[in-house]
């Protein structure tokens, strides 16, 4: 029997990923074609490398498919109610930082903070009859942020992709997304309102509390754990 | 878990003692289109309800409440006055906390009448409690209208009381309006720069989006009066958190209310329809002299309740929903009614709860 390990498939944050364990002694790789989603892990045994995508791993993770994953904090507090006792955060890795913020028009210079989105979604829906929609993937996040920061008169629009071009395009007004640099805010003509931010996110390998383990799985995990320097 | 025929029996009769009390048996569909809900509610009803779609009729939510369909049943083709009941489940999304239940029967009692609006709200508690007359419980009631009247009655602008009364469900929001309004905290010092600047609107960002510049430039100039205008004064704000903080049995609070009444005189209509509402609940026999009466009330709960608040507690078991709630929604009436409305008051039973407490007696 061997403990599962989810990395995110493709890009950047599985090459970083690589480079994480590969540091610390452990060995990944994918095998076979380019295009073939299988890896080997080199360095421990009874070690299975799963490669998924990044948004899938917080799901597997709480299934206890996966006994560890890397993934942003972003996707597994937005996709994991109660994410605490369904995961353990093991390390942060350093890479993939993102912030999730809320962004509005440039063109809006009456509004730099969440008191103004407030006010400004109360007179766009005198005028407009329709509550102010703000375009994003991260709903359950955003929805209690804006709850608890006492924004009313706004909607969330799902928007899986190219979130930023909404505005421009007439489906949203505003846009509650993931940036790391805002160059592609800025581009869309966006700015980030001063005072939401709503999640600072980086790659972070998590541990399952789900995921059944025999002994030598036990063995297993605690060797790999040790061997990537983290305790427990 | 009290198995569920054992719940739907005690539904049917709670129904049926609500049917002796006057009111027609009714229907609702368990799907819902999502729209009016949300346009009601806003997103907050997302992380509450079940939201599901087809490609045909679009979003559609499961139940989360009666009280959105019920309105547009009566509202299409009720008469005048009218009393329902209803019996059937409702779904509400837990996200965070796995003991609440996310299905769960509701029996309600709701009055659409405009003739003697304090014998309506007492009507309904009276009915309530006479249903729930077998366990021990703790009432707890409330006024939102007279919150929503003493921030009418505040010597300030118009702006101002506007964006008050939108948040009086939001405590903390409301707070911190209050705060700004009254001069104990500062503008952002964005807001600041942006009010000091001599042309606020000459910038060379492209204007995108439905928001237009002369909603923004409408928007500043409402800042710029804002700025100019003179904060609350310590002695309003006083009166306003006396107000919310008046919490004892109902003639207690009455005299107090009435007390602050004579230094904020818009809250003095209100004042005479909780004064008619304790008479009108002692004629149906309510115990008066030992509810409780908590101008606070009912204010985290969803908006449109803008009148009469109550509901039914059970003893230092803080961790269990309410029994039963209800209240006073005149304002939903208004919106879902499109330029109709029609006063109404209702309530609803969790027999389930019921049922539990029941038992274990």
């Amino acid at each position: 029997m061997t403990i599962k390990l989810g990395v995110p498939s493709k890009g950047r944050l599985m090459e970083k990923t690589f480079d994480w364990f590969g540091s610390r002694g452990v060995a990944l790789s994918r095998t076979g074609s380019d295009r073939e989603y299988a890896g080997a892990v080199d360095g421990i045994d009874g070690v299975e490398l799963v490669l998924l995508s990044a948004g899938e791993i917080p799901r597997e993770l709480a299934a206890g498919r996966i006994h560890l994953g890397v993934t942003g904090t972003d996707l597994v507090r937005e996709k994991l109610g109660q994410w605490e006792q369904q995961v353990q955060e093991k390390a942060e890795l350093g890479f993939g930082h993102a912030d999730l913020i809320i962004a509005v028009p440039a063109c809006w210079v009456d509004v730099d903070t969440l008191e103004d989105l407030d006010a400004a979604a109360a007179g766009f829906r005198r005028t407009h009859g329709f509550r102010m929609r703000i375009a994003t993937k991260y709903h359950r996040l955003v929805r209690e942020y804006l709850q608890i920061n006492g924004v009313a008169d706004y909607q969330l629009v799902d928007s899986q992709g190219a979130t930023e071009g909404t505005v421009k395009n007439l489906t949203a007004e505003g846009v509650a997304d993931i940036t790391s640099t805002g160059d592609t805010l800025r581009a869309n003509h966006l700015k980030i309102l001063s005072d939401a931010l709503v999640l600072k996110s980086q790659a972070t390998l998590f541990k399952s509390r789900k995921a059944e383990m025999d002994d030598a799985e036990r063995v297993v995990m605690a060797a790999l754990l040790k061997t990537l320097g983290l305790d427990g | 878990m009290t198995e569920k025929f054992k719940i739907r029996a005690r539904a049917a009769a709670l129904a049926s003692d609500f049917e002796a009390a006057g009111a027609v048996r009714v229907e609702t569909p368990v799907l819902l289109p999502a729209e009016a809900l949300l346009d009601l509610y806003g997103e907050d009803i997302r992380g509450r309800a079940y939201v599901t779609s087809d490609a045909l009729r679009g979003e559609q939510m499961l139940r989360p409440d009666f009280t959105v369909p019920v309105v547009q049943m009566h509202m299409a083709h009720g008469a005048e006055p009218a009393r329902y009941t209803y019996a059937g489940e409702v779904f509400r999304r837990q996200e965070d906390d796995p003991a609440r239940a996310n299905e769960y029967m509701q029996v309600g009692y709701e009055v659409f009448d405009r003739e003697n609006p304090a014998a309506s709200d007492a009507e309904v508690f009276a009915v309530m409690q006479s249903a729930l007359k077998g366990v021990e419980l703790r009432a707890a009631t409330g006024d939102i209208g007279i919150l929503a009247a003493a921030v009418a009655g505040l010597e300030t602008t118009e702006r101002r009381k506007r964006a008050l009364a939108r948040h009086i469900w939001r405590p903390r929001k409301f707070k911190a309006l209050l705060d700004r309004y009254s001069g104990k905290v500062d503008a952002p010092a964005s807001r600041v720069v942006l009010l000091a600047s001599e042309d606020p609107m000459a910038h060379e960002f492209p204007d995108i989006g439905l928001r237009s510049q002369a909603e923004v430039a409408e928007r500043i100039a409402g800042l710029r009066d804002e700025a100019s205008a003179a904060p609350i004064s310590p002695l309003q704000v006083e009166l306003i958190e006396a107000l919310l903080n008046v919490r004892e049995t109902l003639p207690n609070a009455l005299e107090h209310i009435r007390d602050l009444a004579v230094d904020m005189p818009a809250i003095t209509e209100a004042t005479y329809r909780l004064r008619d509402r304790m008479h009108a609940l002692e004629a149906r026999g309510v115990d008066v002299e030992s509810l409780e009466f908590e101008a606070s009330y009912g204010r985290t709960s969803m908006e449109y309740y803008d009148g009469f608040v109550f509901g039914f507690y059970v003893p230092g078991r803080a961790d269990l929903p309410p029994v039963a709630t209800g209240g006073r929604y005149d304002a939903l009436t208004q919106v879902l009614g499109q330029g109709r409305e029609i006063p109404a008051v209702g309530g609803v039973i969790r027999p389930g709860l019921l049922v539990d407490l029941e038992d274990a007696e």
